[in-house]
């Protein structure tokens, strides 16, 4: 008898469990299943506008988008996935290199996106721009000690300098355009130079980057740009507060300099979709005036697409030089770039 | 007669079963040892693995230390004693398992950090600038601290299961005998406890080998990291898959140690009905002493993490809160449930199939399927996509040829969610059981089977009952780990269903801790829950069997 009940007992929990295998209907003309690396709650706009107007229904998984390429490649030739969006140029290059992103021939999207802002052969497409920049504690720094990139390696900010870990795709991303530009040799001595300048270890993220210019614990420091307009525009007095301390420079915009670091949000149509008509059209809704305005107010990045209108002109200089690399190219030296700050003990 | 015997077969079989179909996603990444790596891998060695081994090792050595002395003292504190509150100190140091380390990170590394509001609030007061010593929260000593805080539970409640189900008789015995309250606890209690005591601290060593979340915020280089580098910074899947099989290694090891030195000890206690000890009372300043000692635990590792984050959420706070939280919530529960149901049935049959049969190849099977604990949980997600998605491929076109299109079965259900997290925590039943098996001594068992009762009726009649504090026990631990399980959760889950653990990360991912913080404080509610019934549970369970229900009248000396 207790046997039977055990057995009973095994049999419920194995019922509920094949109950709980709830499918996402894949394969179906209608639909288009992002694997997103992005997590903004303001994007679901755009996700409801696209299936406003083409009745093309969205589904959802978020997560980090290195994992989200392993599950694709596991999940092989029957994938549901049909779209990949990443917030920055390294992990697209990385998934492009995996097979994971087909072609994408598409006249409107060519015409939208400059040209540095996506792969050469169309694999792969940025929507978003995200400028990492110089922020500095307006008490203690004027504007005019402010140049470039590879000046802040100058002696003037020993124990000044502020960023986050080399382990982070940003700062990989920057230090693969110095890599493109200088060369290893260069990039190199220019690390070693600003280990000698940390304020502390790396630690934490962009945000606390600010947070510590306001607190005095350095002077300078790099963040991407809309983490400043974060705080600048957050209804939290504490946060208003210390973005009324922090000031935001954008180097290397000198005649003969290349321009600020242009880093991307983008995605790819995945080799194996099955829906790749709605793919592609949900590619081409996020260059869209709509998409690119609710990127650019959402999360304060600069819109891919040149014409729209752009909130983030009052803190961009009309004539901001923007470094025109093409995000292929220093996404590729992400990997060594990583090596040498590493070896230069940027933990 | 025919029937008994086949059973007997049966349960070693089907824990071994169990076992092995578990240990698949560790099979699957151990594997990769004999396929080459990648250049950068052997740079990856050189240059910054033996400082990754190093804190490692501390980072173990100070989470031991700190759980074993927090977690062992309060136990034996609220277990032996009486002093004003101990019957809500025993619920309230159980608190903190129901917060994620990583959210206590996040809180204690916002409250100390420079730019945070107890060194600005110093500055400000003493007029202080740059360079004041202040210890830096970001460390190893922080990460120390805040594990500390976070895992001892395991231990108390291991601890104290062990002690509840020790006869205090031997107690009773040593003080007659002439020991103090010190060397009753040194020399008597601790050694009679060492199953679930150690059973606790090797919990606690998984956890923090396993711990990605809070040494990534404080900056830590650990192995768990120097995975995570490995793999996602410098594209290697095999390099980070050959250091967790060194990580593996090193678990296997210091398991094997300590069950050698346990050597053929055992620790059963006497048939009968257990009685309770009767806790001496305490008065004075030793009372109020006793009564600080078990409250300072839950005030660092769940009281000021829960306000600050309370206050968070009610300053910022996630601009979605309202029904889409309920939805979190109740996919959040419904999945740990499932697990933890689901961990304990699993986990009693590899552990009755271990005492039926303690074959070499089930011992090792149990070990392996152990392991998972002590691998961050990417690399488990990982091992269990590799070999779910060639079923599923296998199956679909198989499928497809008999003309069918069913395109995936399993990958991206909760199916395989559940199967994730029980490659990952069955060791936490699996411990938890073990140790509530081994108290039972083989005498009962042999009567019951010369009563004419199968293996099957034994292990309901008569360990299920003996050992319900262990059950719920183990059930507590897997539903408060899945509960707040992320990597796994993250790449696993079907489209369009989050949890709530996978908003604090979709926020906190983004820097958003203040939205964060409501979310945070949502895991921390629904795992309240569970943990107080255990407590209630295990309480019940002590109050139970001191009644004489064996029919056998039970003097009391001591009265």
């Amino acid at each position: 008898m207790p046997a039977r009940r055990l057995l009973l007992c095994f049999a419920a929990v194995a019922l509920s469990l094949v109950a709980t295998l709830h499918h996402p209907a894949s394969g179906q003309a209608r639909e288009v299943n992002l694997y997103n690396g992005r997590h903004y709650d303001t994007d679901e706009a755009i996700y409801q506008e696209f299936t406003r107007r083409t009745g093309i229904r969205v589904n959802l998984i978020q997560g980090d988008a290195d994992q989200l390429i392993e599950r694709i490649r596991a999940e092989g030739a029957n994938s549901p996935a049909d779209v990949l969006i990443t917030v920055d140029a390294g992990r697209l290059y990385r998934a492009q290199q995996q097979g994971i992103c087909q072609r994408v021939d598409s006249p409107l999207l060519t015409s939208r996106i400059p040209e540095h802002l996506r792969d050469p052969q169309g694999h792969w497409f940025g929507f978003t721009k995200r400028l990492r920049v110089i922020a500095y504690a307006r008490a203690r720094v004027s504007r005019s000690q402010l140049s470039t990139y590879e000046d802040l390696v100058n002696p003037r900010w020993k124990g000044k300098l502020l960023v986050r870990s080399s382990s982070h795709v940003y700062n990989q991303s920057l230090v693969g355009a110095l890599i493109a530009w200088h060369g290893e040799a260069f990039v190199a001595r220019w690390a070693r130079g600003v280990v000698a300048n940390f304020a502390r270890p790396p630690q934490g993220g962009d945000l606390d980057q600010l947070r510590a210019l306001a607190a005095g614990e350095g002077d300078v420091a790099l963040v991407n740009h809309y983490y400043y307009l974060r705080l600048l525009n957050s209804p939290n007095p504490a946060d208003r507060a210390v973005a009324q301390q922090v000031g935001l420079f954008f180097p290397n915009q000198g005649p003969e300099e290349r321009g600020v670091h242009v880093n991307l949000s983008g995605a790819c149509v995945v080799a194996t979709s099955r829906n790749r008509q709605a793919a592609v059209a949900f590619l081409e809704f996020l260059s869209s005036d709509f998409a690119q305005e609710v990127f650019a107010k959402g999360n304060f990045e600069f819109p891919a697409v040149r014409g729209v209108a752009n909130p983030m002109a009052a803190i961009a200089p009309a004539t901001l030089r923007e470094d025109t690399l093409n995000a292929a190219t220093y996404a590729a030296n992400g990997g060594r770039a990583l090596q040498l700050m590493v070896a230069a003990g940027w933990r | 007669m025919r029937v008994r015997r086949a059973w007997l077969g049966l349960f070693p079989a089907a824990g071994l079963f169990v076992a092995a179909a578990l240990s698949l996603p560790i099979l699957t990444v151990a594997s990769s040892v004999f396929s080459p790596t990648e250049g950068t891998w052997a740079e990856f060695v050189r240059l910054v693995l033996p400082r990754y081994v190093r804190n490692t090792l501390w980072l173990l050595l100070g989470v031991g230390a700190g759980t074993l002395l927090v977690g062992v003292g309060t136990a034996w504190l609220v277990t032996a004693y009486r002093f004003p509150g101990r019957r809500a100190c025993q619920a309230l140091l159980l608190l903190p398992m129901a917060v994620p380390a990583y959210l206590v990170a996040y809180t204690y590394a916002d409250l100390l950090q420079y730019s945070g509001p107890v060194q600005s609030a110093l500055r400000a007061w003493w007029g202080w600038s740059r360079g004041y010593p202040f210890p830096e929260i970001r460390s190893l000593g922080g990460a120390v601290f805040v594990l500390t805080f976070v895992l001892y539970p395991y231990v108390y409640l291991l601890t104290r299961a062990a002690l509840l189900e020790q006869s205090p008789v031997v107690w009773e015995v040593s003080r007659t005998l002439g020991y103090g309250p010190w060397a009753t606890f040194l020399r008597v209690g601790l050694p009679v406890a060492r199953p679930g005591i150690a059973a606790g601290l090797s919990l606690v060593g998984m956890e923090v080998l396993a711990d990605f979340g809070t040494v990534k915020y404080f900056e830590l280089d650990t192995f768990a990291t120097g995975i995570y580098l490995v793999w996602f910074s410098f594209g290697s899947v095999t390099g980070a898959a050959k250091l967790a099989v060194w990580l593996m290694g090193f678990v296997l090891a210091v398991v094997a140690a300590e069950r050698l030195s346990r050597g053929r000890r055992r620790y059963h206690r006497p048939p009968g009905a257990p009685r309770e000890a009767r806790p001496r009372a305490l008065e004075g300043p030793g009372a109020w002493l006793a009564a600080g000692a078990c409250l300072l635990p839950p005030a660092t590792g769940f009281g000021i993490p829960g306000l600050y984050l309370g206050w968070m959420a009610w300053v910022g706070g996630d601009p979605l809160w309202g029904p889409t939280f309920v939805r979190l919530a109740a996919n959040t529960f419904t999945l740990s449930a499932t697990a933890a149901v689901a961990a304990v049935l699993l986990s009693a049959l590899v552990a009755y199939g271990l005492r039926l049969a303690p074959t070499p190849l089930m011992r090792l099977a149990a070990r392996v399927v152990s392991l998972g604990y002590a691998v961050p949980g990417v690399v488990v997600a990982v091992g269990v996509l590799v070999p779910f998605g060639w079923l599923d491929n296998v199956v679909s076109a198989y499928l497809r040829r008999s003309g069918l299109s069913t395109g995936l079965l399993f990958m991206g259900t909760t199916f395989t969610l559940v199967y994730a997290y029980l490659a990952r925590f069955l060791a936490a039943a699996l411990s938890a059981v073990e140790a509530g098996l081994s108290r039972i001594g083989p005498t009962l068992e042999g009567a019951a089977r010369t009563l004419g009762h199968g293996p099957a009726s034994v292990l309901v009649r008569v360990h299920a009952p003996l050992m319900r504090g262990s059950v719920f026990t183990a059930a507590l631990l897997v539903f408060v780990d899945a509960l707040k399980e992320l990597p796994a959760t993250l790449v696993l889950r079907p489209l369009n269903f989050d949890t709530l653990a996978v908003r604090v990360y979709q926020l906190a991912s983004d820097e958003r801790l203040m939205e964060a913080s409501t979310a945070g404080l949502s895991i921390v509610l629904v795992g309240l829950l569970p943990v107080l019934l255990l407590d209630r549970a295990v309480h019940r369970s002590r109050a139970e069997a001191v009644r004489p229900s064996s029919g056998r009248p039970i003097g009391r000396a001591s009265d």
